[in-house]
């Protein structure tokens, strides 16, 4: 590793050997994988951790008085408290596992629902994912509470003046992308909790995306709820993280019933469990949970801000490349912009494109990203994405440029 | 008398087995987006619009002399050549020959991903639409 005065430069092809799935051939061509804001792939070390896991120390957590137990009980609470760390959160017991990013917002909005009152109002933003709008339509339709919508510009910026109009008494909570999967946008985060807080209304961040490219302190942001899935940094899927301020999580009722949530059950009542337990009903994910703790562990080796300065150069090298072709056209052109490039070219529609790159190669997403809202803002059907993480190399955006102009051949 | 289901079929598995990489046969198929025969605008409605993630179609059919006489458009071209080569086996046919259709030749000349469910592309709900409409007009005319 060679340092700037700023940033440690990375050895990208030292970092691309720990991931063994990119180093094979799709369609006769090298893989070059741009879906990284789907999910990302995964280093050796974490493979093996899945791996480790199930020939050391499986068994079931929290409740054994057993050796195995008490391993595996004490490397996922290992991991809860690294996540934590990560965080900067207050107190381990403010971190929930979850299955993900949408099942978190899921836990929260079902949370809401029961505090909810007719007339309450949410606000979300206009560039949410599907995740973040739907949990909070089905709470408000059950209470007929409202849901009102921080409008964008055409830079795919959220109009913060419009925001801070839509806060009112009425308000119950406000729920918002760190940054939008579609367009790469970067919402100023901590600005905008700051003004909900002006009316004692908490936040949720969905920061699915944010936490593979960005460091995120919980407590600097002041934000009372935060949540991630583990796929998208570089850890196994079906696990992720609900952050809750401590009196949020004490205000919200359970979310599912079952082992491990309760304190005593009778059939005439039950009482449930401290947190972080009373949310983590059943046999949890435990793998999952623990290997999350390798990938964060894995990412803070690299160094966050590492990776992020890595993805933002190749995203400023592929806009200066790919803008060079006619009619390409990005979507998303904010300012604070993440390494998503999200764009259409003239007269092409995103789906051939992607089938074309697909049999070069090259892994792009195309369609609406889950955010059918944001689309119908940009008056489009859907974009070609492409999304970086610390594994992707300017050759690779070179044959990403090369592939569009075959595209461009092609469909002339 | 008009060529069989089953013929078309193999016809165009000939014609394809003539392309010995993807990028001839993706330039052919484009060429057959071309050809397809479009849906009057009139008809380019939502209940004729089937809904893909990833691209939209519409499709129409009419009873013409005994046959079905299928007319589509997609706003993805690659889509609208695999619809063009649907349109070619089964326009023109009886509805029973398409409701019993039993369509091989899409993974015989190697498009079987583009009619995968989880593309979502609109395709493979349309062949189920095509066979709707051919057992529709089947039943009516058993009536």
């Amino acid at each position: 590793m060679i340092s700037d005065s700023k940033h440690t430069v990375l050895d990208i092809e030292k970092i691309r050997a720990e991931f063994p799935i990119l180093h094979q051939e799709v369609n006769k061509r090298p893989l070059a994988y741009f879906d990284n804001a789907a999910s990302s792939q995964k280093p050796q070390v974490v493979i093996d951790a899945i791996s480790n896991y199930y020939s050391t120390i499986n068994s079931n957590i929290h409740r054994g008085v057993h050796h195995l137990s008490q391993l595996a009980t004490d490397a996922y609470e290992q991991s809860r408290e690294k996540i934590r760390k990560h965080l900067n959160a207050e107190k381990k017991h403010e971190i929930i596992f979850t299955k993900g990013t949408t099942d978190s917002i899921n836990l929260v909005a079902n949370g809401f629902r029961q505090l909810l009152q007719e007339g309450d109002e949410i606000i979300v933003s206009a560039m949410e994912h599907h995740s973040n709008i739907v949990p909070w339509q089905l709470a408000a339709k059950e209470k007929g509470a409202i849901i009102r919508v921080i409008p964008m510009n055409d830079n795919a910026e959220l109009i913060f003046e419009e925001y801070q109009k839509l806060l009112n008494e009425k308000t119950k909570i406000v729920a918002f992308n760190h940054i939008s999967n579609a367009l790469g946008t970067i919402n100023p985060v901590k600005e905008m909790i700051a003004e909900a807080h002006k009316y004692n209304v908490p936040v949720m961040v969905d920061g699915a995306q944010a936490i593979p490219h960005t460091l995120v302190d919980v407590q600097d942001l002041d934000a009372d709820f935060y949540c991630f899935s583990s796929h998208k940094v570089y850890g196994p899927t079906g696990i992720g993280i609900l952050y809750g301020k401590e009196e949020w999580l004490e205000k919200l009722p359970p979310y599912q019933g079952g082992g491990e949530m309760i304190k005593e059950v009778s059939f005439e009542g039950t009482t449930y469990a401290e947190l972080p337990h009373k949310f983590e009903a059943g046999t949890p994910h435990i793998e999952g949970g623990i290997v999350l703790g390798t990938a964060i562990d894995y990412i803070n080796t690299i160094g966050v801000e590492n990776i992020a300065a890595h993805e933002h150069a190749l995203m400023e090298y592929a806009l200066e490349k790919l803008g060079t072709i006619e009619g390409f056209n990005l979507i998303g052109s904010a300012k604070n912009k993440a390494a998503v490039i999200s764009f259409l070219i003239d007269g092409i529609h995103p789906y051939d494109a992607g089938t074309i790159l697909d049999k070069l190669g090259i892994a792009v997403r195309t369609g609406h990203h889950c955010a059918q809202p944001t689309m119908s803002r940009f008056n489009i059907p859907g974009t070609v994405r492409a999304s970086f993480a610390v594994y992707n190399t300017y050759e690779e955006i070179d044959r990403l440029h090369e592939g569009l102009l075959k595209v461009k051949q092609m469909f002339a | 008398m008009a060529e069989s289901i089953q013929d078309i079929q193999e016809e165009i598995v000939d014609e394809f087995g003539m392309f010995d990489d993807w990028m001839p046969k993706y330039d052919y198929l484009i060429e057959l987006g071309k050809e397809l025969p479009l849906i009057d605008e009139q008809y380019k409605t939502e209940d004729r619009l089937i809904k893909g993630c990833q691209s939209r179609v519409w499709l129409h059919a009419e009873l013409n002399d005994g046959k079905v006489v299928f007319t589509a458009d997609s706003d993805a071209i690659i889509t609208k050549g695999i619809i063009s080569l649907l349109v070619r086996v089964l326009s023109n046919q009886e509805p029973e020959a398409i409701v019993n259709a039993d369509m091989a030749f899409i993974d015989e000349i190697d498009l079987k991903e583009h009619l995968s469910p989880t593309r979502a592309n609109g395709l493979v709900s349309m062949i189920k639409q095509m066979k709707y409409y051919a057992l529709a007009f089947q039943a009516k005319k058993e009536q």
